[in-house]
């Protein structure tokens, strides 16, 4: 493979393309809203004191720069390969999601926006928009799946205690892909006050460049945790991707590093060769969806279909453009992780660590338990373990069932 | 001259507006909208708009997307919507036909191929939601290729400095979203709607069309009295959705829809200019 003729780090392109991948593809209302966000994030990145304002959140608020963990006993476990865990699920609100919201909800201040709005799948990136805007003291309203409202119950409490508006989408499937339908069309119709702030790296430019940026800190902090640590880079980096924001943030700070290994877990639900999955890169065909072109699942037609997933956070039909790029590079290797294989490292990671993961995060954990034994004893490896499962424990007790000892939850 | 533009040129020798209603393709079932479409030119339509079905439209509220769902479950696929058209021209030759939709079945389809068949079954534009100025390229040389007019939309946000970059390759006529919202929900202020007008008739000759939130035949008459056209989709669809019996077509609901249109067109006739 011939690449790195120029940076992989560079994009996007003035019109917000990755390669052939991205763009801003939304209704003409909305045009210049983005535009105008664009502006405004690329005066705030260049702009030394929004920076500053920016760390200060991140250290004193949400807890950075976070621990990068060396899993001892998971390492002995998985055959010898050092495995350090990015450990994000120590982040405030537990998980990655608040990186972006801190940057986003500053942005918005920036630009005299009086109220904020969201999509959310699992509700994490529901709960860090809703904490961020009490934080603010900003209104917020979370357009968020009615299926989702249902089997992320204790997600709709927390962001209606921080005071949210948890509003169910019952259109199309009722999922996050209609959660965020259901944003682009309030935004729409609230173009003079509303910001929307995004959860992942999708939408119209400049959303995946600017979430990318404000998540590319894990990947700078890891970079220097694994420096300082073993005195050189990591064999490889793995990270769960639904939408993708995780991973790119992993991810970025190591695109030129050619000697690391980048792997994305996408879900497979109940196997890649069933039509329950989540897998839009190993499945999917590029497509126009919610601003960006990008890998996505459709029918022949043309029609987006339905992703499955045990876990909400990556029960979404496309993906972040930039991975887009990054699959057809060959930058990027993109695997499946079935549900049972995530349930499977839930509990591995749990018992040997001490770390009950995110459902999202045990997707990069299983591919973990193939790729450990491969690189062997001498390799390093990092996983973003993007957050915590707390969220997740009725969901894994329904599925292990009896013999679980968890019987006697709801 | 194209069928848009002859439209357009003969109201304008007879001094009134044009009405350009819409129907969902395949709502609630194939035949039924083939009959609407049939019936709307003699109902008084002079232009009309229809609307490809796609499972995520994002700019359109509860009433055009449950039309969607509905024309999904019976089967709609751009290649039967124009073959809808195909069957319509051959007995009405002159009524222009626009086709509104979302990008990504047009993708699926073959974005070239779609234009040379869409052209081919007696289609004379194409409304593209998703498909704003930045990204027009994707499609305008097709379009161009085949004769079909890119219909461009120009909404409240839209301010005077990207109005012309707007109105760059538009064609057929000017389609003015008349509120910052999503369709069939609330309306303008006819005083918005009428300061609206001269920054884009100063931008272009083309027509210009008022769509979102025109419901009734007072509202299509004042907007005729201050632009071109008059679109009206959400309340044609409510009144089909009405009329429907346990989500299939009713006996009247052809009928009902029609009288409607009839009832629109003639307030938009006896509006003075």
């Amino acid at each position: 493979m011939t690449l790195f003729a120029n940076s992989l780090r560079a994009g996007p392109d003035e019109r917000g393309r990755f390669g052939s991948f991205g763009g801003r593809f939304v209704a003409e209302t909305l045009v210049p809203l983005i535009l105008e966000v664009e502006a405004a994030y690329r005066a705030a990145r260049d702009d030394p004191g929004f920076q500053a304002e920016l760390d200060r959140y991140l250290r004193d608020y949400v807890g950075r720069p976070s621990p990068l963990w060396l899993a001892e006993r998971l390492s002995a476990a998985l055959g010898g390969a050092k495995i350090y865990l990015k450990r994000e699920d120590l982040n405030h609100t537990g998980a990655h999601k608040i990186n972006s919201c801190l940057g986003q909800i500053l942005l918005a201040r920036r630009m005299g926006k009086t109220r904020i709005i969201a999509e959310t799948g699992a509700g994490q990136h529901g709960v860090a928009t809703a904490t961020v805007c009490a934080l603010f003291g900003l209104p917020c309203t979370i357009y968020m799946g009615a299926v989702d409202v249902e089997r992320q119950k204790p997600n709709v409490f927390r962001m209606r205690l921080l005071g949210a508006e948890v509003r169910p989408v019952t259109s199309g499937s009722a999922t996050l892909k209609d959660a965020m339908n259901e944003a682009l069309r309030d935004w729409v119709a609230h173009v003079s006050d509303t910001y929307y702030l995004i959860g992942t790296v999708a939408g119209p430019h400049p959303y995946p460049m600017m979430v990318r940026d404000f998540q590319s800190v894990i990947g700078t902090e890891t970079r220097a945790q694994i420096l300082a640590a073993e005195g050189r880079l990591p064999d490889a980096a793995l990270a769960c991707v639904g939408g993708g924001s995780n991973a790119m943030g992993l991810f970025h700070t190591f695109l030129d590093d050619e000697a690391v290994r980048l792997i994305g877990v996408e879900a497979a639900g109940r196997g890649l060769d069933t039509h329950e999955h989540a897998a839009s890169l190993e499945r999917g065909r590029p497509g126009v969806l919610h601003g960006n072109r990008t890998y996505l699942l459709q029918s022949q037609d043309g029609q987006i279909e339905e992703a499955h997933s045990i876990s909400a956070g990556l029960d979404y039909p496309g993906i972040g453009p930039e991975h887009a790029f990054l699959f057809e590079s060959g930058r990027v290797t993109y695997v499946g992780v079935t549900d049972d294989e995530a349930l499977a490292a839930f509990q591995l990671c749990t018992r040997t660590e001490g770390i009950i993961p995110a459902l999202e995060t045990a997707h990069a954990l299983a591919y973990l338990t193939k790729l450990a034994p491969e690189i062997g004893p001498g390799g390093v490896i990092v996983v973003n373990l993007s957050g915590r499962g707390d969220k997740d424990i009725f969901t894994v007790a329904r599925h292990l069932g009896a013999g679980a000892g968890l019987e006697e939850l709801p | 001259m194209s069928r848009i533009a002859a439209r357009f040129a003969a109201l304008r020798a007879e001094g009134r507006g044009a009405f350009i209603p819409f129907l969902e393709a395949f709502d609630p079932d194939r035949a039924t909208s083939q009959a609407i479409l049939e019936g709307m030119p003699a109902a008084g339509a002079d232009l009309i708009e229809i609307g490809m079905p796609f499972s995520d439209p994002m700019a359109d509220g509860p009433i055009i997307q449950e039309a969607g769902q509905r024309a999904l479950k019976a089967g709609a696929t751009l290649a039967g919507v124009l073959a809808m058209v195909r069957a319509f021209r051959t007995h009405d030759a002159a009524t222009p036909v626009i086709l509104m939709g979302y990008l990504n079945p047009i993708l699926a389809y073959g974005e070239a191929r779609f234009c040379t068949d869409a052209a081919a079954a007696g289609v004379d534009g194409l409304i593209i939601v998703d498909l704003p100025p930045e990204e027009a390229d994707l499609l305008a040389p097709d379009a161009a290729r085949a004769g079909l007019d890119i219909i461009r939309l120009v909404a409240p946000t839209t301010d005077a400095k990207r109005l012309p970059h707007v109105l760059t390759g538009a064609g057929g006529f000017v389609y003015y979203v008349s509120i910052t919202g999503i369709t069939g929900t609330r309306s303008a202020a006819i005083a918005d709607l009428a300061a609206a007008m001269p920054p884009i008739r100063r931008a272009t000759d083309l027509p210009i069309a008022i769509g979102f939130g025109v419901k009734t035949p007072a509202q299509a008459a004042e907007a005729v009295g201050i632009a071109d056209a008059a679109v009206v989709a959400s309340a044609l669809i409510e009144t089909l959705a009405a009329s429907l019996q346990d989500g299939r077509a009713g006996p009247d609901t052809v009928a009902r829809v029609l009288d409607q249109v009839r009832a629109i067109a003639r307030a938009i006739r006896e509006a003075r200019r």
